[in-house]
């Protein structure tokens, strides 16, 4: 999206800031299990934009995203049960953990062709579940996985009912929206996108192609391990069927239905995949029906999603010598 | 030793298992250089066929159980071949000029599209299979016992794989499948209709996953919706440990694949035998990604 600095109002602008305006009002109509609802879609919505990243704006199939929101989820967990700091606090702690983990993991696999990395990440995100259950490092509490885990406190306020949970959560997703718009209309952007079209003319154009590929997995972790915070910290009780397979299916189907390299497509993936189930509740059990058959529709018929990601523009007059290129 | 025995034969037949899976996958890589992420999931409708047809026609009570179960085998794979050319029609099919990372798409959503149609007909719990369908008895070999169901389990599997290398390596069809999996543009200008050929590798590697199915229901008595996944996983590291695309590489992947999960889960530890397949797959993506006797799968410029 470009910046106009004429005055005028771009339509689509207009549209975001309604439904933003709107989202925000919600919790006023809503009981507190439509509120819910609308939380596990901000959750859900954050670890999508953060597997765009990866999926979406470099074209890795990453299918183990669970891993990373899981070992963020227990690093918050561990050390806020053992060691009693506040939840929110480790956020940070959560992002170094979950990237680093991307990083040994990605690192020896990155160079893999693409349907070999979606196989090897599954691998990963089952190994860290297997892991989990077994109780490593005798830390992870096994199957039944870690309770107790504080509620998140905001300068002061605790953070309890799902209403003032909503806030803090889409508060955390407007800033990943606002972060994620400003790295993809970026340099390092750029190099993935360009990158995921042709990794050969990438190469060639003086892209290091290997250094992007894993910088890419890694912020993409990192933000998953601070999701996993914060849904620690809303749950207060973990256990590692929160991070199975599916978790990682659901994450990839939001991307790719919603529209892969898109934040508002993603977003209104999210929207569609996680609060479309709980209005059709009847049909709550076909859901995962309905969307793999979507997915194979929407494949031969709309490749790109629902909203896809719009191609790059630049105004000529807007060019200043060197600008724009990668 | 008894109970190296007892591993050696149970992982045997297991990697027999994963080996008639690791078929499919191989097959298709081979011809469309396409990871069926739905072929675990045909492999989950086989044994869920053969439960229904096992418990509404009682064919073991009319014929016998050794042809009962033969004609069963059969009809399943016939079924399952069926599902399996279907789902190339209406999910692979359209794509074929797509970027190759869309059909990988389309396999997630067909996989996700059986699993949950297999839970809605039969039910998330865990099914049955019958207990006295293949007699219960031991066989005595150099004077150690080794369960009958495993020996057959072996057996049809080594009498299978062999009619398919012969099928492939012999006839007329197998060399068309081979020379498309070569090369598919020069197949089509020798004149193979290449659409046929993969018709043929979705009703051959369905057939065959869907009585490893079967198998798996016989061997363990029970089936679940989302075993074919796991399966699936497995089968296909065992299919890349023994090079992808390569046929006699997914039979030896699979048996040796076999042989070192249950070694693993007998000597090492129980919790993680899932996870044995899986650091497998990554090691042997890491430091042999051409698999044992297979072609290169690296990133190639």
């Amino acid at each position: 999206m470009q910046k106009k600095y004429n005055g005028k109002i771009n339509p689509r602008n207009a549209v975001y800031t309604a439904v933003a305006v709107v989202l925000a009002m919600l919790p006023a109509f809503l009981n507190p299990y439509w509120v819910d609802v609308l939380n596990s879609i901000g959750i859900y919505a954050i670890l999508a934009l953060s597997l765009n990243i990866i999926v979406g704006h470099a074209g890795l199939f990453n299918l183990g995203h669970a891993a990373f929101y899981a070992i963020g989820a227990y690093t918050a967990a561990i050390i806020n049960t053992r060691f009693g700091v506040p939840v929110l606090w480790l956020l940070p702690l959560c992002a170094l953990t979950a990237g680093l983990f991307a990083l040994i993991v990605a690192r020896p696999i990155i160079h893999l062709r693409g349907d070999y990395l979606c196989i090897v990440t599954i691998g990963v995100g089952e190994i860290v579940r297997i892991a989990l259950i077994n109780n490593v490092f005798g830390m992870t509490g096994g199957a039944n996985g870690i309770f107790g885990i504080d509620r998140p406190s905001v300068f002061g306020y605790t953070v309890r009912s799902p209403y003032q949970f909503f806030y803090l959560i889409w508060a955390f997703a407007g800033l990943t929206i606002f972060l994620f718009h400003l790295l993809e209309y970026s340099r390092f952007g750029r190099a993935l996108n360009y990158l995921r079209e042709d990794e050969v003319a990438a190469e060639g154009s003086g892209i290091n192609t290997a250094h992007y590929k894993l910088a890419c997995f890694v912020v993409g972790a990192a933000w998953a391990g601070m999701v996993g915070n914060i849904y620690a910290a809303k749950m207060t009780i973990i256990s590692p069927e929160s991070y199975s397979f599916w978790e990682s299916v659901l994450m990839f189907t939001i991307v790719i239905l919603g529209g892969s390299g898109s934040i508002p497509g993603v977003l209104l993936g999210a929207f569609l995949i996680i609060g479309l189930p709980e209005i059709f509740r009847e049909f709550a059990n076909a859901r995962m029906l309905i969307f793999g058959a979507a997915m194979v529709v929407m494949m031969i018929f709309r490749t790109q999603g629902i909203l896809p990601s719009r191609p790059r523009s630049y105004k000529l007059s807007k060019l200043r010598a060197g600008e724009g290129s990668p | 030793m008894e109970q190296f025995f007892q591993q050696l034969t149970n992982g045997l037949a297991v990697g027999a298992i994963y080996a008639l899976i690791a078929l499919g996958y191989t097959m298709v890589y081979g011809v469309l250089k396409l990871i069926n992420f739905a072929h675990g999931d045909l492999f989950t409708i086989g044994a869920y066929l053969g439960l229904t047809l096992l418990t509404s026609l009682a064919l073991t009570e009319h014929i016998g159980p050794v042809w009962g179960v033969s004609v069963l085998a059969v009809m399943v794979m016939g079924l399952v071949a069926l599902i399996g050319a279907l789902l190339d029609r209406l999910a692979y099919r359209p794509l074929r000029e797509s970027p190759r990372l869309s059909a990988v798409v389309s396999a997630l959503g067909a996989s996700i599209f059986f699993q949950n149609t297999v839970m809605l007909i039969y039910g998330a719990r865990f099914q049955v299979y019958p207990q006295n369908i293949l007699p219960k008895t031991a066989i005595n070999i150099f004077g150690l016992y080794v369960p009958l169901i495993r020996i057959l389990i072996l057996l049809a599997s080594i009498v299978m794989m062999g009619a398919l290398y012969f099928f492939i390596q012999k006839t007329k069809v197998g060399t068309a499948i081979r020379a498309a999996a070569i090369d598919q543009g020069a197949a089509r200008l020798m004149g193979i209709d290449v659409n046929r050929v993969i018709l043929m590798v979705f009703l051959l590697g369905p057939a065959m996953g869907g009585v490893a199915g079967l198998m798996v229901g016989l061997y363990y008595g029970q089936i679940n919706f989302t075993m074919g996944w796991v399966y699936g996983l497995k089968a296909f590291t065992a299919a890349i440990l023994g090079g992808i695309g390569n046929i006699p590489g997914a039979m030896v992947g699979g048996i040796l694949l076999g042989v070192i999960e249950a070694m693993g889960a007998a000597y090492l530890s129980i919790a993680w035998k899932d996870a044995i397949a899986f650091c497998v797959l990554i090691l042997i993506l890491i430091f042999r990604p051409t698999g044992l006797l297979g072609e290169r799968v690296a990133e190639k410029v």
